[in-house]
């Protein structure tokens, strides 16, 4: 056989397009390791608000329990005090009973709402500003510049092999890191108890276990996301980012990279220009990379993983500055202003980017580009949104200053509904409760409205005479559960059910309170 | 498979699977991610070696940190009974008129009481204690055996008619069927019946008294006002064991109903029964 017979006879094999499944060319990774991220100190306008933010959100998380507010002899001093034991809330002149939790609730729809209302306007400012994640994130970051220097720094003992500086610094970092755990998770119990007997008693060893706990956990979370886990808590763990991104629309504020006036970008912008080239106002410095602590390029575009910290903008800003270009080619910027500047740059989308359809020849932005005007947060979306936020903020505000301190619950006796008497009356059983919701002890009279003729026995009170209204005292910020029996002589029983009112009166003051129950009687009265 | 979807704008694979246009991306897992599963499955085997967990053909393995839930129980069973230890001491062996008067322990031992009650009384007194025909309702104002704390406490320790205790109560009605003619029974049913100021033929109501006054007011009384020593029930108020009107009565008369009540001194124990007998005293009708 020649070797043309041969190659004439392979030529004849068809060959089958087939490959398998699990082929190294096509088979994606399943799992990714994180990539380090390094992120590198910006300083500028948003950093600065970024500083301030910290400053306030940390110093309210650190300092709130240490406040005092007094409350007489009868309550805590403690301003902010969730005093779960006893089951009350302490919110400076506020004190909530577990049945005005819808206060709580309330907060907690506004907070929803207010959340709607920021998102539309300014994008996810929580996220960038205001998150504990985002925050003790920067406050770790902070540590670790100060320990181990800036970004350069950092790669370079990251890759270096171990020595005693490298564990020098790495130990002083992590020890840091722990304290500042430790106090986070130490803060967070001084919600629940008297904070200077708390902070006496853990360091003795003579808090409760839960104590301890609580802190372990807490200094255990706060050291993981805020040291180790850092950007992966944001994109993988938390439904924020998902759940954010659809309430913008083409008026809210994005962090923004407008590649209408940065592409072409060029590292060699000069070089490039005088080759006739076309030039845009991005040199490709990288400088926004470096900074993002989620390790992204805002350049690819709005994207899940961007946080809107800004930085990036104070990061280009300084370049621009040095290249002598006009600041804001990453900005906070509307999609309908980023698009009407896209169109001005591309000619209604008839070519690729050219730069000079938005720049005057001496470089300056032209006239045409559109910027943001704050009207545009004026707009039906968020009217109806502050409107939402604002109605129910007044609704909760009416509900405090209107609600009662003096409050009656009764609980009609089931078992048996009513009792005949050896004279023939009929007597009915209610355990009554009385709510004195303020520090200070009172006394109040209990009474009846209605069934005429019947005397009531109140347990323990009057030494169970019989009458239509006793003095009851009560204890202050607690509720007194009273045994009430009605007795209606059988003369004057002429319903099945009747119905009358319990009624409560501060004892020289003019709180009232009132509550409607039924009488029963055997059906052949 | 062999076909690799790529999702355009991102460059990353998808899964193929596509909702009105909307595709899954395929996006690797991070690795930690990963880790945490396998550390919930490691959390899963320790668990089951720390804790009891296998069923084998006896019994479960019992897990080498020696837990039970049943322990646990009765550890926190203990620790609530010690907690309530000094009220309970203070219930045996305070007189029951020194627990009324201290309203620490009355409460205590109304709750305690009432707990009694449910799992003891109940089932002939009704879960309310508003007895049926033939079991007195204990929230009035009627006592077949007294109504104050000691009488109340009487008749719970040692019940009533009860043939194994000696001091047990007792009191039973002979059966005037076999001593009265059917006219004087009738005569004596519409007196009693007219007692509590229900009407009545007044011939008859007129025999009756005569009737009465023989055979009746010895243990009832000349009023008709009960004996409670004897278990004699009032006959003029509004309150009727075995029911009221004329029919009802003549047929108790004929021939009395007698109920028993066990003994509950020996099965519950002192200190179980004075905390009934304070519940049974607060129902509303104790004396």
């Amino acid at each position: 056989m020649t070797s043309q017979d041969g190659a004439a006879e392979r030529s004849s094999i068809e060959r089958i397009e087939a490959e398998a499944v699990n082929s190294a060319r096509v088979r994606q990774p399943l799992y990714v390791a994180r990539k380090k991220i390094f992120p590198k100190r910006a300083s500028g306008q948003f950093r600065r608000f970024k500083w301030i933010v910290m400053a306030i959100t940390l110093g309210i998380y650190y300092l709130t329990p240490w406040l005092r507010w007094d409350r007489g002899p009868y309550a805590p001093d403690q301003a902010v005090l969730i005093d779960l034991a006893n089951r009350r809330f302490y919110f400076f002149f506020i004190e909530i009973w577990p049945q005005e939790f819808f206060f709580v609730a309330g907060l907690l729809v506004m907070a929803g709402i207010g959340l709607f209302l920021i998102t539309s306007t300014v994008g996810r400012a929580w996220c960038g500003y205001t998150c504990p994640q985002t925050v003790w994130v920067d406050l770790f970051l902070v540590v670790e510049r100060w320990v181990e220097g800036d970004r350069n720094a950092r790669i370079k003992l990251d890759k270096a092999p171990w020595s005693a500086d490298k564990v020098a610094k790495r130990l002083s970092k992590h020890t840091i890191w722990l304290l500042i755990s430790v106090a986070t998770g130490g803060a967070w119990i001084f919600y629940f108890a008297d904070a200077p007997t708390l902070f006496v008693d853990l360091f003795r060893g003579e808090a409760l276990p839960v104590a301890y706990i609580t802190v372990a956990i807490l200094t255990a979370t706060t050291y993981t996301f805020g040291g180790h886990m850092r950007e992966q808590v944001c994109t993988y763990m938390c439904p924020w980012p998902r759940i954010q991104a659809a309430m913008l629309d083409e008026n809210s504020l994005t962090v923004t990279y407008n590649d209408w006036r940065g592409e072409p970008r060029s590292r060699h912008a000069k070089k490039a220009a005088a080759s006739g080239q076309l030039v845009g106002d991005c040199v490709d410095c990288n400088a926004c990379v470096a900074v993002c602590p989620m390790g992204i390029d805002i350049r690819d575009g709005q994207q899940l993983e961007c946080i809107t910290c800004a930085l990036c903008i104070d990061a280009c800003d300084q370049v621009m500055d040095k290249t002598g270009k006009e600041r804001g080619l990453i900005s906070y910027a509307t999609l309908s202003d980023y698009n009407a500047n896209m169109a001005l740059a591309t000619g209604g989308g008839s070519h690729a980017i050219d730069p000079t359809g938005v720049h005057k020849p001496d470089g300056r932005l032209s006239d045409k580009v559109a910027h943001f005007h704050w009207n545009k947060i004026l707009r039906p979306r968020t009217y109806v949104y502050f409107g939402a936020w604002a109605l129910v903020g007044l609704v909760l505000l009416y509900a405090l200053f209107t609600r009662d301190r003096l409050d009656v619950n009764v609980l009609h006796d089931r078992n048996p509904q009513f009792v005949v008497l050896s004279d023939g009356s009929i007597r009915n059983g209610y355990t009554v409760k009385l709510l004195n919701m303020i520090p200070e002890p009172r006394t109040v009279t209990l009474s009846i409205e209605g069934l005429p003729g019947a005397l009531m026995t109140v347990d323990g009170i009057a030494d169970n005479a019989e009458g239509r209204s006793f003095e009851v005292p009560l204890e202050p910020d607690r509720l007194r559960s009273l045994r009430v029996f009605v007795r209606l002589p059988a003369e004057r029983v002429d319903e099945e059910s009747e119905t009358f009112r319990f009624h409560v009166e501060e004892a020289g003051g003019d709180e009232t309170a009132s509550y409607q129950a039924n009488f029963s009687a055997p059906e052949d009265m | 498979m062999s076909e690799k979807n790529i999702d355009d704008v991102t460059g990353v694979e998808t899964t193929g699977h596509e909702w009105d246009g909307i595709k899954e991306l395929n996006n690797p897992l991070p690795r930690w991610w990963v880790w945490t599963f396998y550390a919930t499955i490691a959390w899963a085997l320790a668990y089951t070696i720390a804790y009891p967990a296998w069923p084998l053909i006896e019994r479960a393995t019992g897990g080498v940190l020696g837990y039970s839930s049943r322990a646990e129980l009765s550890q926190t069973m203990e620790a609530a009974a010690a907690a309530r230890a000094d009220l309970v001491t203070a219930i045996s062996e305070k007189p029951l008129a020194d627990i009324l008067a201290d309203e620490e322990l009355r409460r205590f031992a109304i709750s305690a009481g009432a707990a009694a009650y449910k799992v003891n009384c109940s089932q002939c007194h009704g879960s309310g204690a508003a007895g049926s025909a033939g079991y007195p309702n204990l929230n009035d104002d009627e006592w077949l055996w007294g109504g104050d704390i000691e009488a109340i406490h009487q008749t719970i320790a040692h019940g009533v008619r009860f043939d194994g205790d000696d001091e047990t109560r007792f009191g039973e009605m002979p059966a005037f069927g076999d001593i009265l003619d059917p006219q004087q029974i009738r005569a004596v049913s519409a007196y009693v019946h007219s007692l509590s100021g229900e009407g009545a033929d007044p011939a008859l109501v007129e025999a009756g008294s005569t009737v009465y006054a023989d055979n009746c007011a010895a243990c009832h009384g000349e009023n008709a006002q009960g004996e409670p020593a004897l278990g004699a029930p009032n006959l003029a108020d509004a309150i009727w064991l075995y029911g009221s009107g004329q029919e009802a009565i003549a047929a108790q008369v004929r021939s009395p109903q007698h109920g028993v009540m066990p003994a509950w001194q020996a099965r519950l124990g002192e200190t179980t029964v004075k905390q009934l007998a304070v519940y049974v005293h607060s129902l509303g009708g104790g004396q």
